[in-house]
């Protein structure tokens, strides 16, 4: 089993959801992002997804997209992402590591170079927000031919006849972004959340985690009562940026969120 | 059948019927004019690369658009305001002096005669109204009830903002805040059109940077937003599309060029930033294998320089706001800030099908850089008594490298896609006069 699909069982086995921790790589330098992911880890999160930085990121809002251009400011490269993963997997075995970002950064070597530049990094799955089922020859046969799970989003506008689409391909878990827009914005309604976490699931038996818009405590056992993952990312970024990178800052958040989603279901009739 | 319905589209102001006709007949065959395919790939470029939920109103889009294309009534609503409300068609003038003028500098017997294809001359003073009238036509179709866009220099947000007061939709211009300082005519001129302007203060806060905010905007509302890009870029279907609307600009050339000389030109020459008013002028012509075609970027301070805006010439393909296309970047696939003197030709990347047409050859391109634009700009207003728009400006520097390569009886058509009442600020400014 990958290490991805050995994390999602054995947080369902435990009853609870898994904490997905997102952060920008080499914000607010590279050198910063090894203790954070550390600090990270100790605090509680199940999943790393780490940010690759772009000069243009359209699907972000203001927290990560400020988090993007200080890392590129400092001086990041595509090196130092790998750079920042090999080390990750050395020191953390056991813990699933996601690339998220753009296509841009992941196909300028050409797609082959990145897919194998990442595994030979220790990471266990891709997330590449501009590139759609529709144009998964882009990137998709090279992640799967590395042995990456490329991870595909779901949001509320992918409809009943687009979802086989989507899931075509699609591996490691199902990332279902809870509200048409950008990162950071409002949370959905617990509600409208539910349901579509019962649908996704009605068409995969892939884990589903839910992010955009989940940023308290409160919010993510919300979300982690009905979805196997909690994403949360522009809210660990921003606690980050507000202690100039102090590790412990993201160590204290994420330990009030794992807390929260290990909490969630008790009481709640599994 | 497709190329058949996309002339009905593209022609429909075409009295004379000659290139609809005869293009109908060759591209059966294997035309230049039959891209892109159904997943909006010009050979390796173009595509739909959005986030997921855009996905499905790129796709209703796109549905829309190929009904549209079978409506007559969709051709006859667009072809009564291409007329009425744009001034269409626009007058093919033979630009007599200028002409002469580069005659001279050639060697005896060489120096093409010159047309202008003078979509200066539409409504908002640019080639850009074409598009929005048939973007705004599809808006409607599809129920939106809000329009965006963005804009470089204000060109495209004026033009989006005129037909959005034209057919009572709100309206927000995303422009990047430097811009918004730059260009407060136009800035003003989109409030009085009762536009909102909305400076966008991320990245660099250019073209680019509003291009991003104009994406972020339509992700949070899909439901009841359309985004008018404004040229020949972006996810399938926009690119075809842009260049749908636009291509009246080649059709009508190409019955004006028929009329006045009798036979197809030798040359065409437009600008390329986005590259819309160049495809507009170019694809109606792009299989008469006769007609040589030349697309002039901005080599804004030099190609040796990192300060220019030339994708073609000095950048590599990638993916950007959309589609695969070259793009100005460096080896990570960061971004790089374009500039140019020429704001509407300040953008790092380049519509699809010119990516395609540079790779097969069929488009010449090549850089004019800031100084060689502002000396056209000026050679322009003094033989012509028109004030080009400094986008074509480098049109005309482009065709002055190469006049010495075509006989006197050779007949150029360049597109003169605007005005330059826009720019004088910024001529004044590079010239060292106060106004």
């Amino acid at each position: 089993m990958t290490r991805l699909a050995t994390t999602f069982a054995r947080t369902a086995s435990e009853n609870r959801a898994a904490l997905v921790a997102f952060v920008t790589a080499g914000d607010p330098s590279p050198a910063h992002t090894p203790a954070i992911l550390d600090a990270i880890v100790a605090g509680g999160a199940d999943v790393i997804e780490l940010g690759m930085p772009f000069t243009d990121p359209m699907a972000d809002g203001p927290a990560i997209q400020a988090a993007n251009l200080r890392a590129l400011a400092a001086g990041l490269r595509t090196a130092d992402v790998l750079a920042i993963a090999t080390g990750f997997r050395q020191r953390h075995p056991d813990v699933p590591l996601v690339l998220m970002g753009y296509a841009n950064p992941m196909l300028s070597r050409g797609p082959e170079w990145f897919a194998q530049a990442a595994a030979k990094a220790g990471v266990d799955g891709v997330i590449c927000v501009d590139i759609p089922a529709e144009e998964d020859a882009a990137l998709g046969p090279a992640l799967r031919a590395a042995g990456i799970d490329p991870v595909r989003l779901a949001t509320p506008t992918t409809d009943t006849a687009r979802l086989p689409a989507v899931l075509a391909g699609a591996s490691g878990f199902l990332y279902y972004v809870s509200v048409a827009g950008i990162t950071g914005m409002q949370q959905a309604a617990t509600g409208s959340i539910e349901e579509a976490v019962a649908r996704l699931k009605a068409g995969t038996d892939l884990p589903v985690a839910v992010g955009f818009g989940v940023r308290t405590p409160e919010q993510a056992a919300a979300v982690a009562r009905v979805a196997d993952g909690v994403v949360v990312g522009s809210a660990i970024v921003d606690a980050l940026a507000k202690a100039g990178g102090d590790p412990e800052a993201g160590r204290a958040l994420v330990a009030g969120l794992a807390a929260a989603v290990r909490e969630a279901r008790m009481g709640v009739a599994a | 059948m497709a190329q058949a319905s996309r002339d009905d589209v593209s022609t429909s102001l075409d009295t004379n019927g000659y290139g609809a006709k005869r293009h109908h007949v060759m591209t059966l065959a294997n035309s230049l004019r039959s891209q892109p395919d159904a997943q909006g790939h010009f050979g390796e470029f173009g595509g739909r690369y959005v986030a997921e939920t855009l996905m499905p109103l790129v796709l209703a889009l796109d549905a829309e658009y190929r009904a549209a294309k079978q409506d007559p009534a969709f051709a006859a609503e667009l072809a009564g305001l291409m007329t009425h409300y744009v001034g269409r068609p626009s007058p093919l003038y033979y630009a007599e002096r200028l002409t002469e003028t580069l005659r001279a500098t050639a060697p005896a017997g060489m120096g093409p005669k010159i047309y202008f294809k003078r979509e200066e001359l539409n409504h908002t003073g640019a080639h850009k109204i074409n598009n929005c009238i048939g973007q705004i036509l599809l808006a409607i179709r599809m129920g939106k009830t809000r329009i965006i866009a963005e804009t470089g220099a204000g060109q495209h947000g004026v033009a989006t903002a005129t037909v959005a007061a034209r057919f009572g939709l709100p309206c927000t211009i995303f422009m990047g805040a430097k811009d918004v300082e730059r260009q407060q005519p136009n800035v003003f001129r989109m409030k009085l059109l009762g536009a909102e302007v909305t400076p966008v203060t991320s990245g660099a806060q250019t073209l680019k940077d509003a291009m991003n905010e104009a994406l972020r905007d339509w992700v949070a509302n899909v439901h009841d937003t359309f985004y008018i890009i404004g040229t020949a870029a972006g996810p399938h279907p926009y690119p075809e599309l842009v260049r749908d609307f636009q291509s009246v600009i080649g059709t009508e050339a190409k019955a004006q060029i028929l009329e006045a000389e009798g036979r197809l030109p030798d040359l065409l020459v437009a600008s390329v930033g986005g590259g819309s008013n160049a495809i507009g002028l170019f694809h109606p012509f792009l299989d008469d294998e006769g007609v040589e075609m030349l697309g002039i970027e901005a080599a804004g301070k030099g190609m040796h320089t990192a300060e220019h805006a030339a994708s073609l010439s000095g950048g590599r393909p990638g993916v950007l706001h959309g589609n695969r296309t070259y793009l100005l970047q460096d080896e990570d696939g960061q971004i790089s800030e374009a500039h140019s003197i020429s704001a509407g030709l300040d953008y790092p990347g380049i519509g699809p099908e010119h990516s395609w047409l540079h790779e097969i050859g069929r488009v010449r391109y090549e850089g004019v850089t800031d100084m060689e634009a502002l000396d056209a700009f000026q050679l322009c207003c003094r033989t012509e008594g028109i004030i080009p728009a400094l986008e074509c400006a480098h049109a005309i520097a482009g065709l002055a490298h190469r006049v010495h390569e075509y006989r006197a009886d050779q007949i150029v058509i360049l597109n003169l896609s605007g005005r330059g009442d826009k720019d004088i600020f910024t001529v004044a400014d590079a010239l060292g006069a106060k106004i």
